[in-house]
């Protein structure tokens, strides 16, 4: 009798384990990110202190760009309003640090995708949304016209603690160049000190350069090299470790990039909801049920296009028509002879 | 032993190891959850950037504890030199506040009070970007005595190429153990026989002839390299040869010890006013020069309400080296606590090696200090 009751106590619990265990995993695959994020009521995002076209804020503090846009895009999906965000101005020492110790839930911050960024300190990658690669900016009247131009004893102002610092020394190194690194922390410091022309280069990602060109004393004094000495992926980041959250934040990307193939912008999004097109209609909710495997409802893919606009109004409001690079480069789908390529939503 | 004594230190002992205990727990688990591994391995890693300026020869081929020590001898550098240069204006300025030509008096105050009152990182900027605007570009620089030519780019002054270094090295090194057996011969003979040695015009002397005999016989010579202008581009030039100091190094020594300066300016002229009026008098009354006055009654007085705060003073100027990374000179946290930690993201250990080096800096310093201070305390009998 004794024995029975200690085998049912332990069949008893083992069901408890069990259940527990499941309810648990269902509760587990919703993401812990994105319950405190629709706690809290918006999304903490990192950005930078000021880079125009990609993240920069105006007089009044409303913030623009293209990793703004990311952020604004993911708060559209999971909170359902794009102005849902707190924004972080991170300088490239702290992003990293503010990320995996909970400051914020995304980095957009023009960060470029490296195995070991991806790989060691805790960080995961979730996609690219501007392809990058890093060129040199010198005064017209030097004289330079490429990179095969510069002398030993060149000095090159950048900024500490990106990449550039390291794609320099393989650059120069590869030419046989001793060169002078100047390197700052603040952008503003850099442009400054090669304004009053304490360098002769200038060298950060080439959209950067573009874009800080602008606050020179006289920017049309100074040219952007042809040459690319790097590739320079930048993406959004996420932590390590809540794979919902990645695939939400991967997903809305991804959703402004499909829409602009399929051609749904935030003017036509709504009427896309009678399209033939079956593609154009799981894009706008209207059929399958995408927003369920991510946690979220039908409409987030929608409220995305609707409010944040697709990939290339993106891209025209913040970078084209701000005249930083009207150019879209590499940045242009892959229909139409860029490299944009991301994988069907369905 | 009296248990009630030893309860509380105890218990404060058993908290302090608890909250670290916490602490470290805490940082480990945190670090274990998000995939972040713990170890010093990388410190020998290929560092693979560069550095704009380094004492020592190193390059990206070299490793991260290299870069480290490149770091570490910049912050070394800039600290001595401020704290050289801080002691003379402080001294100066602080006897300048005591004088009684109104000008000079009134000057000094403006200047201490003026510079002590603006946050020292705007001073560094001030400094760094007024001196590049205000420097001319190297193709326009002034050679100052034909040799130096201080530019945007840098201070460069020519360098002295050295055949048989090492023997003038040891001749100096001589030189000085020598003036310390004079310096105690001449003690001990005061002592025994109360005569008076020139011990100041003997040690210049030894100071003197000896590296001049190891120039003379032991085959030292040296020859100077000019800094030679050099075209980059078609607009733009550098200079060749010599030695160069970067307009960041210069601007920052130049804001660390002007604004330190005026603290120290203030010790010297509380120690000098600390010493009562009466021991000037009783020193002059029995017959001593002024000169022996101020050697032999005031300054040994004024010394020691003088140092403690001084000691201070060197200190905060040794920390506030650290806001180098703001200019663009590669101290420490720039190297280390900057590119060095982005490269690796090791944000803990490296955070944790540049504390301990501030700390061991510091304490190093106050050790000195200290020890000099109790040389010069009074020696109750």
């Amino acid at each position: 009798m004794f024995k029975l009751v200690k085998r049912l106590t332990s069949v008893v619990a083992m069901f408890a384990v069990l259940f527990t265990f499941t309810t648990e995993t269902m509760a587990a695959k919703k993401s812990k990110t994105l319950k405190n994020t629709q706690k809290k009521g918006f999304v903490r995002c990192g950005v930078s202190q000021g880079l125009p076209g990609f993240s920069n804020a105006d007089a009044a503090g409303n913030w623009t760009g293209v990793d703004v846009d990311v952020c604004r895009a993911v708060a559209a999906a999971v909170l359902g309003d794009a102005s849902k965000v707190k924004f972080t101005p991170l300088s490239a020492k702290e992003r990293f640090t503010a990320l995996t110790s909970n400051e914020i839930d995304i980095l957009s911050r023009n960060t470029t995708w490296t195995l070991s960024r991806d790989a060691d300190i805790g960080l995961t990658f979730v996609g690219v949304n501007f392809y990058d690669g890093q060129g040199f900016m010198v005064r017209k009247n030097s004289g330079i016209s490429s990179v095969n131009d510069f002398k030993a004893g060149v000095s090159a102002c950048t900024n500490l603690g990106t990449t550039t610092e390291l794609n320099m020394r393989d650059f120069f190194n590869s030419k046989g160049i001793k060169y002078e690194p100047v390197t700052f922390e603040k952008a503003d410091e850099v442009v400054a000190a090669y304004d009053a022309g304490r360098c002769d280069t200038y060298t950060t990602d080439k959209s950067g350069l573009a874009a800080q060109r602008i606050k020179l004393s006289n920017p049309d004094d100074h040219m952007v090299l042809p040459e690319t000495i790097s590739k320079e992926p930048l993406g959004p980041v996420v932590r390590q470790g809540d794979s919902v959250w990645e695939d939400i934040v991967r997903w809305s990307l991804n959703t402004m990039i499909e829409a602009e193939e399929y051609g749904v912008t935030s003017a036509n999004a709504d009427m896309m909801k009678t399209s033939d097109n079956p593609a154009v209609k799981r894009l706008v909710g209207a059929e399958g049920e995408l927003g369920a495997a991510l946690g979220l409802d039908n409409e987030w893919s929608l409220r995305i296009i609707k409010q944040v606009g697709n990939y290339g109004e993106s891209y025209k409001r913040n970078i084209a028509d701000t005249g930083i690079l009207p150019d879209r480069g590499p940045n242009q789908l892959w229909t139409k002879g860029g490299i944009l390529y991301v994988p069907p939503a369905r | 032993m009296n248990f009630k004594k030893i309860l509380p230190q105890l218990l404060t002992l058993v908290v302090v190891i608890l909250v670290f205990g916490f602490f470290s727990y805490n940082a480990q688990v945190n670090m274990e959850n998000r995939g972040i591994t713990f170890g010093y391995g990388f410190l020998s890693q290929e560092s693979s950037f560069d550095v704009q300026f380094s004492l020592i020869e190193y390059d990206g081929s070299h490793s991260y504890f290299r870069a480290y020590l490149v770091g570490l001898l910049n912050t070394i550098l800039v600290s001595v030199i401020g704290i050289v240069f801080a002691t003379i204006i402080g001294v100066v300025v602080g006897i300048a506040r005591l004088s009684n030509n109104y000008l000079i008096e009134r000057t000094a105050a403006i200047y201490v009070e003026f510079f002590r009152n603006i946050p020292l990182l705007l001073q560094i900027f001030f400094w760094y970007f007024a001196a590049l605007r205000a420097l001319p570009l190297p193709e326009k620089a002034e050679p100052i005595f034909g040799v130096f030519f201080l530019t945007i780019k840098g201070f460069f002054v020519p360098a002295f190429v050295w055949n048989n270094l090492d023997i003038f090295i040891y001749s100096v090194i001589a030189a000085i153990i020598s003036i310390v057996f004079v310096r105690l011969y001449a003690k001990k003979k005061q002592e025994n026989q109360g005569i008076q040695t020139p011990v100041l015009s003997i040690s210049i002397g030894l100071l003197i002839i000896l590296p001049l005999l190891s120039f003379l016989l032991g085959g030292v010579n040296a020859s100077v390299e000019i800094p030679v202008i050099e075209q980059l581009s078609q607009t733009s030039f550098t200079f060749k040869g010599g030695l160069k100091l970067p307009p960041e190094l210069i601007s920052l020594a130049l804001a660390l010890s002007l604004y330190t300066a005026t603290f120290i300016a203030e010790c010297v002229r509380a120690g000098v006013q600390g010493v009562s009026k009466g021991q000037k008098e009783a020193a002059a009354s029995i017959g001593l020069t002024p000169n022996q006055v101020l050697k032999l009654v005031v300054m040994p007085q004024a010394l020691r309400i003088i140092i403690p705060p001084t000691t201070n003073q060197y200190l905060n100027l040794t920390k506030n080296s650290s806001l180098a990374a703001a200019i663009a000179y590669p101290d420490l946290v720039l190297v280390f606590a900057g590119t060095a930690l982005m490269q690796t993201g090791r944000a803990i250990e490296i955070v944790s090696i540049t504390m301990l080096t501030y700390l061991t800096l510091s304490i190093t310093i106050s050790i000195f200090m200290n020890w000099y201070n109790k040389k010069i305390a009074i020696k109750e009998k």
